[in-house]
């Protein structure tokens, strides 16, 4: 066994075939990878404009992409405000489901009683679509925001629950023991063995979390129907619908899928970022 | 920690470290692991256990580092006996694969609440013994199988143990790397005078390696007998070439086989 086995070769060495080609096609898909979304993107637009244009379908039904464009410019003002409150509903939510799911995942992990008592009521607070919680909780929660955010959370924080929760008993059992034998406390279990091995269940569910706190935030909009104040991009939307302003529906629909993809693209960089040194998923592998 | 070293006295002269009286271990109150186990530890020893697959030796390795209980019987050891006087080696490398290198070695003081500045040399002491000082900031999956078991060996000596239980740890490497493994073990224990208590499936490995082999059978788990091999440390190339050696197989093979009839 060499000290130097899996070091990088010096650079200068010649590529074989099947390096070169390989390094063809991941240059290749280097460039695929964006521009053919970007190439699809322009064909779509040009295709609705055409249909739009040879049908001479009226804009109240479906507007061409420059009225569209021309909403989003024209309104901007208000539906910047109106993303940025939904915004902040939807980080905020996260944010809460990230501390309350993986919070409880640790309870839960440390009393075994604790989860008998609770992870039912968890589970069933998950399965009951949020729609239909939506309007009790307006009854009875009256600031609009803290209504909102309580939707956000009861959808968002169960996948950072269960998949913590998961993580937190994955632990290989071989070190498991390693611990016991070295006397370490059941907190040192839990800081320097379990946390760990949680974390990349816990990313995979805040994954899925980021989602679904737009989802819910959104759902919660639509429920609490607010004007003034509180008038978040979902809320807009409706607004625009039944002025039979498509135009602007289409742009504020684009301003929450555009939310949604940021969101999911930080997270995703956020959790490589954290697991790109030593695990698996963040390994490139050649061949 | 080299300057803890203890000398190995020879076989015959050694004071007990620990043993294993009338050990019974049932599991689920119907399979017996082990039956009226003794085996008296004496502080230098290489023993091997060697015996087929699920005649006790693991659970015999449990419950000397009191993970189980025994069912009957108990284990008792010479003196003061810490944490810090057993060292672990699993079949598989067994790091976290978030911690470096040296984060891994460091884990038994740690847990002890040694931070890593006061516990440093002797990180860097077990991973020189290795040949592993220049990998003190590597992550395990940059490193080979081989790489990852030494590894796991210099955390299981860094506390500089009494005793260290290995439980067969280059079963799943492959030839050369385990011979070069053979040879630094024994490099080690001589270094550190720890005693070695070494589960394995190869009757070649327990010869080239130990000087007691004690020979277990299955239904029920149990000591069958106990070979000596007396050959002198340092062994190398030319002990696993000897008419000795090859004697000592043949004796060993033949205990073994005694022992798998057994099963029939
Ligand atoms: N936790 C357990 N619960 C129930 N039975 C067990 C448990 N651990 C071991 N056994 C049984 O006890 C017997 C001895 O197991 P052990 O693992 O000690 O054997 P072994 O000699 O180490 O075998 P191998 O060479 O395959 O590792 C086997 O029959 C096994 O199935
Ligand atoms: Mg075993």
């Amino acid at each position: 066994m060499t000290i130097a086995e899996n070091r990088p070769l010096p650079v200068a060495e010649a590529l074989d075939e099947d390096e070169a080609r390989r390094a063809r096609a991941r240059r290749v898909e280097g460039i695929a990878k964006w521009a053919l979304p970007v190439v699809m993107m322009v064909l779509a637009i040009a295709g609705w404009a055409w249909v739009v244009a040879a049908n001479d379908i009226p804009h109240y039904i479906l507007p061409g992409p420059g009225r569209v464009w021309t909403s989003l410019v024209e309104d901007w003002g208000m539906l910047l405000d109106a993303a940025y409150l939904t915004g902040w509903i939807t980080l905020l939510a996260l944010l809460l489901a990230v501390v309350g799911g993986a919070g409880l995942a640790i309870l839960f992990n440390q009393s075994k009683m604790l989860e008998l008592s609770f992870y039912p009521y968890a589970v069933i607070l998950q399965v009951t679509p949020v729609v239909s919680i939506a309007p009790l909780i307006f009854i009875y929660v009256d600031s609009k925001i803290a209504g909102m955010l309580l939707c956000a959370w009861i959808v968002a924080f169960f996948p950072v629950l269960s998949s913590t929760t998961l993580g937190l008993n994955s632990v290989d059992h071989n070190l498991r023991d390693l611990f016991r034998i070295y006397g370490a406390s059941r907190w040192q279990k839990l800081r320097y063995l379990q946390l760990p091995s949680a974390l990349p269940y816990f990313l995979g569910g805040l994954k899925i979390a980021g989602g679904l706190s737009l989802i819910g935030a959104v759902v919660a909009e639509l429920v609490a129907g607010t004007g003034g104040i509180g008038s978040g991009l979902a809320f807009r939307i409706q607004e625009a619908g039944y002025r039979l302003n498509i135009a602007r529906m289409f742009a504020a629909l684009s301003l929450v899928a555009a939310m949604g993809v940021f969101i999911f693209a930080a997270l995703s960089i956020f959790s490589h970022l954290l697991l790109r040194k030593w695990h698996e998923s963040a390994l490139k592998r050649e061949g | 920690m080299s300057a803890l070293r203890r000398p190995t006295l020879p076989l015959g002269e050694r004071p007990p470290l620990l043993q294993m009286q009338a050990v019974d271990k049932v599991f689920g109150g119907t399979v017996v692991a082990l039956k009226d186990m003794n085996l008296v530890v004496n502080q230098g020893d290489f023993i091997s256990l060697l015996g087929p697959s699920g005649c006790g030796k693991s659970t015999a390795l449990r419950i000397i580092s009191d993970l189980l209980h025994p069912t009957r019987g108990k284990v008792i050891w010479e003196g003061d006996h810490g944490i810090g006087d057993l060292g672990v080696v699993f079949q598989e490398p067994t790091l976290m694969p978030w911690a470096t290198v040296a984060q891994n070695v460091w884990l038994p003081y740690r847990l002890r609440g040694k931070t890593y500045n006061t516990v440093k040399d002797e990180v860097l002491e077990a991973l020189r013994l290795v040949g592993l000082e220049n990998f003190l900031n590597a992550y395990p999956r940059e490193l080979s199988g081989g790489m990852k078991m030494r590894v796991s060996i210099a955390r299981a000596m860094v506390t500089n143990p009494r005793l260290i239980l290995m439980d067969e740890p280059f079963a799943a490497l492959d030839e050369i790397t385990r011979h070069k493994l053979n040879n630094d073990l024994l490099r080690l224990k001589d270094k550190i005078g720890c005693t070695v208590i070494f589960v394995t499936h190869s009757v070649f490995e327990s010869v080239f390696l130990s000087d007691r082999i004690v020979v277990m059978a299955a239904r029920p788990g149990r000591v069958l007998q106990e070979l000596r091999v007396d050959a002198p440390y340092p062994r190398g190339e030319e002990f696993r070439t000897s008419a000795e050696y090859a004697a000592h197989t043949r004796a060993a093979s033949g205990a073994l086989k005694e022992a798998m009839g057994e099963l029939a």
